[in-house]
């Protein structure tokens, strides 16, 4: 059922193959799924030759008609992406997003790893499609297997045509070149993905102007897609785009891959159709994680990455949807559920998602910089049994000065709050800031009791006070 | 070690080449820098600032931006222990601290013998397979505190020798784009034309 | 008063503007331009944003949040940052809700949060843009607890720059200043989030000649200027406006002082001219002023030294001398130092005496016909079109210009053709750049503008020929020469001349050019004849910068008697029979021109040295003495009498403008003599043909008297190309013998690929053995043996 891609240890990532319709994990099963050879049997750069044999235009206009959401965490389709660079500006790039770093996601690291040629023809199909002249695989730095399998793949692709001059004999030329990076979560996000690739300090660049669909890589216009997304791609070049959108839901059609983490009995990567899950199914459905872990209580969740506000039982049946996920007090983020059971000690797991954040920041915008280490000091504080009551509302203040106004959280029946849905307010460029506070704000909100209970009451506190 | 080999100069020439702009390849090169010396020395960073078009300044601001990039020497294996959010449910706190007293040394210390390098590390993208670790950024799973154990022993006997690389190398595989197969990388000033599969059209 | 106002001052209403939109700030319309930040409007309109990270002059980051604003959107009010943000035509715009000033109460913590408040011990401290907005826009305390971020402090990052990281608040105007203005990306932000810093490489200092500016810059305290470092409290400070005359861009300036003492000059935006910019020569030779090495009373030679003297004493001498000489042998060197004020003076003086022996420069700069062309300014060289360089390297000889064109090259507003004998700093932003060994300059110039690609070029727009000595070497008519190519070429160019010394345009315009064609090397050589009786050095050291060493030599050893007014006693002066002590910059009032011909003044801020005066006054009473009335006593009289007599001067020393962005005066234009054309000699291909130019350090009296700058001149040394050196059979650093028929020097050798081969590339007027010794006047120019030793 799984096989170890990481070497020779006992414990294989849980991919859950499940018996549902598959479109980007098909070939998961095949112990030599991320071959050439194995590859070409399984339908192959059928879809690259389904592509070419038509215009451009009419390749994008499918993919357009098919809606393919982008698996980044944004959500935003991509047909109108590639449809946003202005017209008659020329070269464009494409630039693929695999820095997959998002604390609890782990999706695109699988894509890469076991099926490497899948991810090439996407973006052939892309670079035919949107007329985008050279490609850059973008792979986090720590992923040696991905990068290793991901070159031996390129090196095969080359060789055999699919890449490069002439493709399968045709008009189309592309050169797709596999870069790394070397350690930075804020290089997942798309403008400091575009500087870290132009050689620079990955800090996400100010917006507007740079959209990078208009000015992205060396100022060029640039589309900038998810390995996920791009894996999509020759599926639904193989079959069209009624078929695509005849699975999951009209406005999210497809599948989604979803890791689910934490403490679950059956933690794993599952691809699911988009509209027939809710978070109880995936929690604890028979095919998915089948429940809490020692039969304990469900504690609370992370619904989507870990920038997101928690969820808790009280959403265990919204549906594993965007816009559900929104109007609820939180979102999807990158497909990643991180589960706690009634043992886990809330104000910790917090600060490892703070902690997370603040290490992290680029260091570009202030309120990040300073603020996000502001929080994780505070509440390592106050987990270390040091803090004050003072304390937790100073987290809430600090965040305000990150994210003004009102900040998303989920309902709670138990404390009589209702939802305050996506998105937030924020005073800093892009969402690692506002991310180093949700889970402060998350846990503070819903578990208040747990941080009062090891706090000091004090009353005042004087503005001189010494750290401890 | 110090500036780049004559052999990876040739190699960080292949990997400029396929950049529409030579300042692209500087964190491959530091990659490369890293393979030759285990970690990324002054006089590298200055080579490298040559060959891309940058200063030294510049080179080492961009390097040390990256965890990866180590300035002083460090184990041949680095053993990154993930600490954030499922390894953290998951027990990676008491795996850290069996870690530091297994070894003897704390968080981002070094054996005296210079083979195994400790560090705290963020999200490793295998979150379901908590606590996890990366020798040299090979992935191990679900590690307890005995396997652990194990690895050490295993690093220590030379048993992984040959499945894991000393630290600098990340992929053991290299891309190659063979001159006859490869459209090449121009200067975006130069391109002046919509690709010529678009046949003159617009692309949408 | 510390603040600079650096709101220009507007002559006259621009035309309607099509690109005109309306927004509201606070409830007020405020009319702005398309594509306008909502920061820069605000500011027009005066209701000021609080910022840290955005400057005017350099391009937005976002980076420190502080000028968070209200607008009001399709889904209600959002907050964004104003300096990023582009105006929109309606767009309503708050910068006093409770929301706004929560955001700014809370930027301000987050900054202060690490900062270690060390204001009473800081040199920024009462002009601090931190300390200010933590008063006007804070919340008045701290909530942070924790233990702050510590570094060593401060460290130099160079010779004139001390960083302390702890002040710093990351908000990236040193880095982009180096790295987008002045191209020395040499400071850049290191590690990452809490733990960024700005820092240099390890062991490579932040050399760049316009460091000074990012203290300027700063918004904190964390980058000081060493000669600044606790000299003084803004508080203590009095300033006023005024120009710098190091050389002839003409930056603004303030000059601040304290206790009738120079301790800063600061940048001041004038659009067209320096943008705020100034660079590190012209920003530190203040403590020249201050050096203790002054002249500070009159001195008569007597044996072999001087005596002190009093002025009427001195002066009577040199009045008697001056009444007994015939006018045709008197002769006047300088002038390019002072005022306009000092030269219309001094020209009225020989005016009145009949002295035609006259010359503002020394034999290192160009024939005055350079101004019988179109004249172009620094703003219509940056506006557009092609920009060609037959200049010195720019960034050494006059590096605010050099900024203005890289600028404009950057932008990609201008296109630039370099024609040079070795890179220079402007290499890398030309369009075009093309090698020519000194003395074939035109005819590469010719062949490069018959390539149809640069035909093409030439063509589509406005041509602008940057005209300077690019080779002391070389003889000034081979410049000429390739203008003229151009402008067989392209007859519409125009010219800008880029003269270096302070106000030698002014000087020259004023009545200190050569007459009937007699320039300092001839005078100098008349006076080698015995044919001068009396020389007057008016603020020039021939010695120290004639090319021709032994012309300069001879020529002050065979005039007559030789009078010296300076600021110092120059090697030149050392041979004078009477020295005068003249008044200083910073010492008095006047005007001065730049290089494009603009008019801005100059002020006097401390008391005059000693017993020192403005040369115009020594000219007045000289004047008196010997019997002529000029008719001006005041300097008002003067600057009356200067806009009746010297065409195109009108009102200009009395206008607003001279206070600000200056008036360009056109000067009444010289007839153009036909140049006998000059081709130089070809070289023997075992010899190097010298290429003589400026460094921005050399031993200039301002920079030598100067402690901060003293030692930051390189040193003589021969650099040619590394195949060359291989040739020569020495090694780097090695010294070797350079020669020619007049003479032979030592010096060390370096290797360089920015110099073609057969070139000899030799510094001017650095610490060392002196290369002069090999060049004679009248030589077309220079070449040399050099022989490994």
């Amino acid at each position: 059922m799984t096989s170890n891609p990481g070497g020779t240890w006992p414990h294989a990532p849980g991919f859950y193959v499940g018996d549902r319709p598959k479109i980007v994990t098909s070939r998961f099963e095949y112990e030599d799924s991320y071959t050439l050879q194995r590859f070409e049997a399984t339908d192959g750069y059928k879809g690259l030759r389904a592509a070419l044999a038509k215009p451009a235009a009419e390749v994008h206009e499918e993919v357009r008609n098919a809606t393919v959401l982008g698996r980044g965490g944004a959500g935003f389709p991509a047909g109108n992406k590639w449809g946003l660079t202005p017209q008659g500006v020329w070269p464009r790039y494409l630039v693929v997003n695999g820095d997959e770093s998002e604390p609890g996601t782990y999706k695109d690291r699988l894509l890469m790893e076991r099926d490497p040629h899948q991810l090439i023809e996407g973006c052939l199909i892309a670079c035919y499609a949107a007329g985008l002249s050279q490609c850059f695989l973008y792979i986090r730095g720590e992923m040696a297997l991905a990068q290793e399998r991901v070159a031996t793949a390129l090196n095969e692709a080359y060789a055999a045509g699919y890449v490069g001059k002439n493709i399968l004999g045709s008009k189309f030329s592309v050169d797709i070149v596999l870069h790394w990076g070397a350690g930075a979560y804020v290089v997942g996000e798309e403008t400091a993905l575009i500087e870290s690739l132009e050689g620079n300090r990955g800090m996400p660049r100010l917006k507007p102007p740079y959209f990078p669909a208009a000015i992205g890589l060396y100022g060029q216009p640039t589309i900038v897609n998810n390995v996920e997304t791009l894996a999509n791609l020759p599926w639904l070049a193989r079959n069209g785009a009624a078929a695509y959108t005849a699975v999951g839901t009209a406005t999210s059609p497809g599948t989604r891959m979803v890791a689910v983490s934490g403490h679950v009995k059956r933690p794993g990567v599952y691809e699911i159709i988009n509209g027939t899950t809710t978070f109880r199914d995936l929690i604890y459905g028979e095919e998915f994680c089948q429940g809490i872990r020692n039969g304990n209580e469900l504690k609370a969740f992370v619904p989507g990455g870990g920038s997101a506000p928690w969820f808790t039982e009280d959403q265990l049946d919204v549906a594993f949807e965007g816009p559900q996920a929104g109007a609820a007090g939180s979102m999807l983020g990158s497909g990643a559920v991180m589960v706690m059971d009634s043992t886990t000690d809330i104000p910790r797991a917090a600060l490892t998602l703070t902690r997370f954040y603040a290490h992290e920041s680029c260091g570009k915008c202030t309120p990040c910089r300073e603020g996000g280490t502001w929080l994780e000091r505070i509440l390592s504080r106050v987990v270390d049994g040091k803090g004050t009551d003072a304390d937790l509302d100073q987290l809430l203040e600090v965040g305000q000065s990150i994210c003004p106004g009102e900040f998303p959280h989920a309902s709670n029946e138990k404390l009589g709050i209702t939802a305050v849905p996506f998105p937030y307010r924020m005073n800093t460029i892009c969402f690692v800031g506002p991310s180093a506070y949700a889970p402060v704000h998350s846990a503070l909100t819903l578990f208040r009791s747990e941080f009062e209970s090891r706090v000091t009451k004090r009353t005042l506190i004087p503005v001189t006070a010494v750290a401890q | 070690m110090a500036r780049l080999t004559e052999e990876n100069i040739r190699l960080a020439r292949e990997i400029i080449s396929r950049y529409p702009k030579p300042r692209s390849a500087t964190i491959p090169l530091l990659h490369l820098a890293q393979e030759q010396d285990g970690f990324v020395t002054n006089e590298a960073m200055e080579h490298i600032g040559q060959l891309v078009g940058a200063t030294s300044a510049e080179v080492y601001g961009t390097a040390s931006f990256y965890e990866m990039f180590k300035f002083e020497p460090v184990g041949k294996y680095l053993i990154n222990i993930c600490g954030t959010m499922s390894c953290a449910l998951m027990g990676s706190e008491e795996l850290m601290h069996h870690a530091e007293s297994r070894l003897g040394i704390h968080m981002g210390g070094t054996t005296a013998d210079g083979l195994i390098t400790l560090e705290r590390a963020e999200c490793q993208a295998a979150c379901t397979e908590a606590p996890c670790l990366q020798v040299n950024y090979r992935y191990r799973f679900r590690v307890t505190a005995e396997n652990f154990d194990t690895l050490v022993d295993q690093l220590q006997s030379g048993a992984l020798e040959g499945e894991i690389p000393a630290h600098g190398t990340v992929a053991a595989v290299r891309q190659h784009i063979p001159a006859d197969k490869g459209v090449g990388a121009v200067a975006p000033e130069d391109v002046t034309e919509g690709p010529a599969w678009l046949d003159g059209k617009a692309a949408l | 008063m510390t603040t600079i106002d650096n709101t220009p001052e507007i002559d006259n209403v621009p035309p309607p503007d099509p690109n005109a939109v309306s927004i509201t700030i606070n409830g007020r319309t405020v009319a702005a331009r398309k594509g306008e930040l909502i920061i820069a409007a605000a500011d027009r309109a005066n209701e000021y944003i609080p910022r840290f990270c955005y400057h005017p002059r350099m391009s937005s980051v976002g980076m420190c949040r502080q000028c968070l604003v209200e607008v009001e959107g399709p889904r209600g009010p959002m907050m964004v940052v104003s300096c990023m943000t582009p105006v929109a035509d309606g767009q309503i715009v708050r910068t006093n809700t409770p929301q706004v000033k929560r955001a700014h109460e809370g930027i301000l913590e987050l900054l202060l949060a690490n900062h270690p408040l060390d204001c009473p011990v800081c040199d920024k401290g009462g002009e601090c843009p931190l300390q200010d907005q933590a008063f006007s826009h804070g919340a008045g305390e701290s909530r942070f607890v924790e233990e702050k971020r510590h570094y060593e402090k401060p460290i130099a990052i160079s010779d004139l720059v001390y960083l302390d990281r702890e002040r710093c608040i990351l908000c990236d105007r040193c880095t982009r200043f180096a790295d987008e203005v002045a191209g020395d990306p040499l400071i850049s932000f290191t590690q990452r989030g809490n733990n960024t810093q700005v820092m240099t490489f390890p062991d490579e200092p932040f050399a760049s000649y316009f460091s000074g500016n990012t203290v300027q810059i700063c918004p904190v305290g964390a980058l000081t200027a060493q000669p600044y470092r606790f000299k003084a409290r803004p508080w203590d400070l009095e300033q006023r406006e005024s120009t710098c005359t190091t050389c002839s861009v003409g930056c603004r300036t303030v000059v601040q002082s304290s206790r009738d003492e120079l301790l800063r000059y600061q940048g001041v935006d004038s659009d067209p001219v320096n943008w705020g910019w100034l660079c590190d020569r012209g920003r530190f030779n203040f403590q020249s002023v201050n050096s203790e090495d002054r002249l500070e009373s009159p001195q008569v030679k007597s044996g072999d030294s001087f005596v002190s003297t009093s002025w009427a004493d001195a002066l009577e001498t040199v009045a008697r001398t001056l009444r007994l000489a015939t006018p045709g042998s008197v002769a006047i060197l300088g002038g390019a130092r002072g005022t306009n004020e000092d030269a219309f003076m001094w020209a009225s003086l020989a005016d009145a005496m009949g002295i035609t022996m006259r010359d503002a420069q020394l034999d290192d700069g160009l024939p005055t016909s350079i101004f019988s062309y179109s004249q172009a300014t620094i703003d219509s060289a940056c506006a557009g079109g092609t920009v060609i360089l037959l200049a010195p390297d720019l960034k050494e000889e006059l590096p605010v210009l050099h900024l203005r064109l890289r600028d404009a090259a950057d932008k990609k507003r201008i296109r630039i053709i370099e024609v040079s004998s070795h890179e220079s700093g402007l290499t890398k932003q030309a369009w075009r750049s093309v090698r020519a060994e000194s003395g074939t300059t035109a005819s590469a110039v010719a062949a490069l503008l018959a390539d149809s690609a640069v035909a093409a070029q030439l063509s589509s727009g406005p041509v602008t020929i940057i005209a300077g000595r690019a080779n002391l070497a070389e003889s000034a008519d081979l410049t000429i020469a390739s203008v003229e190519a151009v402008l067989a070429a392209a007859p519409t160019a125009s010219v800008l001349p880029v003269l270096r010394r302070g106000n030698v345009r002014g000087a020259l315009s004023v009545g200190l050019a050569p007459q009937n064609g007699k320039d300092a090397a001839a005078i100098l050589e008349a006076a080698a004849n015995g044919q001068v009786e009396c020389l007057i050095l008016l603020g020039a050291d021939p010695m120290a910068d004639v090319a021709d060493a032994d012309l300069a030599r001879r020529g002050i050893a065979g005039a007559k008697f030789v009078v010296a007014i300076d600021t110092f006693l120059t090697q030149s002066a050392a041979h004078a029979d009477v020295v005068l002590p003249a008044a200083a910059y910073g010492e008095k009032d006047g005007t001065t021109m730049n290089l494009e011909g603009r008019v801005t003044n100059v002020v006097q801020k401390i008391t005059p040295r000693g017993t020192s005066r403005a040369d115009w006054m020594i000219a007045a009473e000289l004047a008196d003495l010997s019997g002529h009335d000029i008719g001006a006593t005041t300097l008002a009289d003067v600057q009356k009498l200067m806009a009746q007599r010297v065409p195109g001067f009108g009102a200009t020393t009395t206008s607003v403008a001279i206070k600000r962005d200056g008036v360009v005066v056109s000067m009444a234009s010289p007839t153009r003599t036909p140049l006998a054309v000059t081709s130089a000699p070809p070289r023997n291909s075992y010899e190097f043909r010298l290429d003589l130019s400026r460094k921005l350090y050399d031993r200039a009296v301002a920079t030598l008297t100067s402690p901060a700058l003293a030692g930051l001149a390189q040193g003589a040394s021969v650099c040619i190309h590394p195949l060359d050196l291989e040739r020569v059979g020495a090694a780097e650093g090695a010294t070797v013998r350079v020669s020619n028929n007049h003479s032979s020097i030592v010096l060390p050798v370096r290797a360089s690929e920015s110099i073609p081969r057969g070139t000899a590339v030799v510094p001017f007027n650095q610490p060392g053995a002196d290369i002069r010794e090999l060049i004679r006047h009248g030589e077309s120019v220079v070449d040399v043996r050099i022989e490994s030793m």
